[in-house]
């Protein structure tokens, strides 16, 4: 029996399935071995992560933009399947992204290391799929590793999802033990897709990759009818109509097909250039009678996280400006808009759907386009209403109304935490001093335990993790959704450096944290601005009023006491080298301030001295 | 035609102190293929050289530094001089100094070494605490440099240097103060006082890097400048470079050479050399240099050309430091705010010169980089 070609595959033999994991529990592994077993990829052909495309997914072990594999396979009832692995990203930024490939899907891998356990982002992506009321099949990786603890880890995975430890799958993704077991169970279990093959084609986007010689190439789940190539398709949330250059699928390199049909997975091309012309979460039909109901859960993706961005050296501003462009030609959710700072030049203000988000953004910019950047503390969006009534969107301390204001909002989020219950008394208090609301405890097992928190997504963007991870040793797993906002006692806290506020050192913060702010960024300052030849005072204000000031005290001295014959040329040097720091020097009114001061107040770790 | 000054570098030491990162060797360091005894021979050679490339050309001073030149012996030093005088027309009223450790002279070898012409004497006291010795691991003993800089005196050296280092760690106030004194009851007519510098690569880097002893402080070091600068010129010998206080009269001017950007020679290695703005420099190691010279070649190791632009850099950053300061061309501007801070001196700005006030010696780097912006 040959196997069933793209297009021309009945919907009984596919299976669209993901895996949800932790980064590092092994899913590009596993998906790995599923090429090789399949055979569409040869032993001499395979690298390690085959579908991790970018440098940074492969180095960081992570899935920024998620991929559709088309797998046959001849399982041993004898018949020819088509196993569609639609692969999801793998962070709490791109929870949206992430629901869409589930929606692609009918059965979910859960795929835990045999050594560590469920975290948190798994669990909050299991429960994403059991909305979906996707087919989980439990798995444990790693059994062949000497730290594994399958029989613990089976029955904390079995009294989450309710089913008995024996039926959870025990597979060693490096070796490939299990995985046949596993593939027939994906066979078995999961539920073949279900549409309607003459009704108007519906297909659903559920991811969009910008590519430099074919332009955006759009992945899609056909849900009902069909689409085929050379015909002309709508994007259901703008109506836009595009020519349909080519359909295929990926099985793992891209083969063009007639077309596909219902419940297959594939690309399609038209030729556009940006993938905000190609949403995840829209809906494609045909030009020509066409859809008229588009399906559900379409969002549009909305930055929540901001920081400025601006090149070290003044004169790679246009740069930024072009890897910006082409970086946002891939990267729906990205925003930005020219900003300037007294302190930092020409920039720009950004826009991010989290934190993760932020760093991918950062590196990809410094990476692939050869820039060194600074980012000013990330600070969340907020909803400012004013005593006339008036409201206002802040997105950048400046923007933050300098008069008293009627009430403040920010954003919050549900998080949920996992982690060994010796650490919960230290979690609890830092979760207290972030301003959070303990919405729930439960034990997963003896040893690891699941809070839920309501928290001001302000208090995560600020350095949360790293203090999570430090007090847990690194045990901790966090994961969390934005729920809504609410009112806040909010303030901005300006830094000013001799009388003169330094802008990039402003933030919106909680009055009752404003003075730790204060402290800490003076404290900072004050090790990392040279001192100059008159006193400088180091402030902290709210509006008029000084909270904490340091003091950087005058220079006296700066002279190489020796000069004789011996030293001149390396004294020269040295002076040179010197007048070549001056230029980087940047002037807050009469302060000659570092570039390399601005770039280590901003980071949130200590300052090394 | 500048006056022409010759350095001597002798790179010997008996041990090495802790602060010092100078191309000297003691006896374990220098290891084997070139010794200690009979190495006046190769900076004779090096002068041979050397006439060879300059022609006859007036000398007004030699300085023999090191290291510590007396090591070699007081006979082989009047040699070296004996050979410059083979070569140049020493000037009449030339100045000859050599460098000496209170420790490694007798008065014997005084008398020979003044007997063999030379005129100026300058010893390393650094301090009169003993605690402060032993940071620097100086092995001399306080008193000595008393002693020694008599004996120098009743050989009839024209002129004796005592050189000083403060703001050693652990250093106080009052130690300073100690040692100052002890430099006035010597009696001498030059003091070169130092703040210590703390170098990589030196025992006392290692010990600071691990935090065994304090960096010294910047502002404690600024304290004992003044309590040096209100000393000295009370006991009649005013400042004439930012590190050097003399009478009237007892400059040393092959120092000043330097700072005048005059031309001058170096032998031995590591020594450096100008000409009309050419600098260069031999190569570091005694084995290397001996091999070379011995073989009648150049022991030049690397130099540069400097540019119009450098050039008129090292005349203001060195001229800046005397007392007589630098004239002032185009930077009048930044001159005028320099004055305003109190970093220069008001009338000599008047009179269109840049001279250092004592804040502004003490933050000489600021003035040059204001009058050299570019």
């Amino acid at each position: 029996m040959a196997a069933p070609q793209p297009g021309a595959t009945d919907p009984s033999v596919i299976r669209n399935f993901c895996i949800i994991a932790h980064i590092d529990h092994g899913k590009s592994t596993l998906a790995d071995r599923m090429l090789q077993a399949t055979g569409v990829v040869d032993e001499r052909s395979m690298r390690a992560q085959y579908l991790d495309r970018m440098d940074i997914e492969r180095e960081r072990g992570i899935t920024i933009k998620s991929q559709a594999v088309r797998l046959p396979y001849r399982a041993d009832d004898g018949v020819s399947y088509v196993l569609n692995l639609i692969d999801t990203p793998g962070h709490v930024d791109f929870t949206y992204e992430v629901s869409r490939s589930l929606a692609a899907c009918e059965g979910a891998v859960l795929l835990v290391d045999a050594a560590q356990g469920i975290e948190a982002q798994t669990l909050a992506n299991l429960y994403l799929a059991l909305e979906n009321d996707l087919t989980i099949i439990p798995v444990l990786n790693k059994i062949d590793l000497p730290a594994a603890q399958p029989e613990k880890y089976a029955a904390e995975l079995a009294h989450i999802i309710g089913c008995s430890p024996a039926d959870i799958l025990k597979v060693s993704a490096k070796t490939g033990e299990g995985v046949h077991a596993l593939l027939e169970e994906i066979v078995h279990l999961i539920p073949p897709p279900v549409g309607n093959a003459d009704a108007p084609a519906r297909a659903l986007i559920f991811d969009s990759v910008y590519d430099t010689y074919r332009g955006v190439v759009t992945y899609v789940r056909v849900v009902d009818g069909r689409i085929a190539s050379r015909e002309r398709i709508t994007m259901m949330s703008t109506g836009a109509v595009h020519e349909l250059l080519e359909v295929g699928v990926i099985s793992p390199e891209p083969k063009p097909a007639d077309g596909l049909g219902v419940g297959e997975v594939g690309y399609l091309i038209t030729g556009v250039k940006d993938v905000r012309q190609s949403r995840v979460g829209d809906t494609v039909t045909a030009a020509q009678r066409g859809a008229t109901d588009a399906l559900g859960g379409y969002q549009d993706p909305k930055p929540m996280v901001f920081s400025g961005l601006y090149p070290i050296d003044g004169s790679d501003y246009p740069e930024l400006r072009d890897a910006l462009d082409r970086l946002k030609l891939n990267d729906a959710a990205l925003v930005y808009e020219p900003e300037t700072s007294l302190a930092l030049g020409f920039g720009f203000r950004c826009g991010f759907l989290g934190l993760l988000h932020m760093e991918i953004v950062r590196e990809r910019l410094e990476r692939e386009h050869n820039l060194d950047l600074i980012s000013t503390a990330p600070n969340v969006i907020y909803r400012v209403m004013r005593d006339d009534g008036q409201e206002l969107v802040v997105t950048n301390p400046s923007e933050f109304p300098n008069q008293k204001v009627a009430k403040i909002f920010e954003p919050i989020v549900k998080a949920t935490i996992i982690l060994p219950s010796e650490f919960v008394g230290t979690v609890m208090e830092l979760c207290q001093q972030r301003r959070g609301t303990l919405l729930g405890m439960d034990y997963l097992s003896e040893e690891r335990v699941e809070l839920r928190y309501t928290l001001p997504l302000a208090e995560i963007v600020f350095d949360f993790f790293d203090q999570l991870k430090s007090r847990t040793r690194g045990y901790a797993s966090l994961d969390y959704e934005l729920t809504g906002e609410q009112d806040a006692d909010l303030v901005k806290v300006d830094i000013l450096l001799h009388g003169d506020p330094v802008d990039a050192f402003s933030a919106i913060v909680h009055r009752e944290k404003a003075m730790a702010y204060g402290t800490m960024m003076t404290a900072k300052l004050k090790e990392l601005i040279p001192r100059q030849q008159f006193e400088v005072p180091i402030q902290a204000a709210i509006g008029s009023r000084v909270i904490t000031r340091e003091t950087i005290r005058a220079m006296r001295k700066d002279v190489l006491a020796k000069c004789y014959g011996g030293d001149i040329t390396r004294k020269r040097k040295l002076l040179e080298k010197q007048k070549e720091g001056k230029k980087r020097m940047k002037m807050v009114g009469k302060v000659e301030v570092p570039q390399e001061a601005f770039i280590a107040a901003l980071s949130t770790t200590e300052v090394k001295k | 035609m500048t006056p022409l000054g010759i350095y001597v570098h002798v790179p010997f030491c008996a041990s090495r102190c802790g602060y010092c990162d100078f191309n000297t060797y003691t006896a374990q360091e220098l290891g084997p293929g070139v010794d200690r005894a009979g190495f006046h021979e190769h900076l004779i050679a090096e002068i041979d050289l050397a006439a060879g490339a300059l022609g006859p050309r007036e000398v007004s001073t030699v300085f023999i530094g090191g290291g510590t030149p007396t090591l070699l012996g007081a006979d082989p030093l009047v040699g070296i001089l004996d050979a410059i005088r083979r070569h140049f027309p020493l000037a009449p009223d030339a100045e000859i100094t050599t460098e000496a450790n209170p420790d490694s002279v007798d008065r014997e070898m005084l008398d020979t070494l003044r007997a063999g012409g030379v005129t100026r004497i300058s010893f390393g006291m650094q301090s009169a605490a003993p605690h402060v010795l032993a940071v620097l691991e100086r092995t001399h003993t306080p008193g000595m440099a008393r002693e020694v800089a008599g004996w120098a005196r009743e050989s009839g050296f024209e002129h004796i240097n005592i050189d000083l280092i403060y703001g050693t760690p652990g250093e106080t106030d009052d130690d300073l103060r100690a040692s100052l004194d002890e430099v006035l009851a010597a009696d001498v007519d030059h003091v070169s006082a130092y703040a210590l510098i703390v170098e990589d690569g030196t025992a006392l880097g290692r010990r600071v890097a691990r935090g065994e002893v304090p960096a010294p402080d910047d502002d404690v070091c600024a304290d004992r400048y003044v309590i040096i600068d209100d000393t000295l010129p009370a006991a009649g010998m005013p400042w004439y470079e930012i590190s050097n206080w003399a009478r009237p009269g007892a400059e040393c001017r092959h120092n000043l050479g330097y700072w005048r950007n005059a031309d001058w020679w170096g032998i031995g290695p590591g020594a450096h050399s100008h000409r009309s703005g050419e600098r260069w420099w031999n190569v570091k190691h005694p084995t290397r240099y001996a091999a070379s010279v011995a073989q009648g070649v150049s022991p030049r190791d690397d130099g540069e050309t400097l540019t119009r632009e450098q050039r008129a850099t090292e005349e203001l950053m060195l001229g800046v430091r005397t007392r007589e300061g630098v004239l002032l061309a185009d930077a009048r501007h930044d001159a005028e705010a320099l004055v305003r801070d109190g970093l220069l001196d008001p009338h000599a700005f008047a009179e269109g010169r840049a001279v250092l006030t004592r804040r502004g010696r003490l933050l000489t780097n600021q003035v040059v980089r204001a009058l050299t912006r570019d």
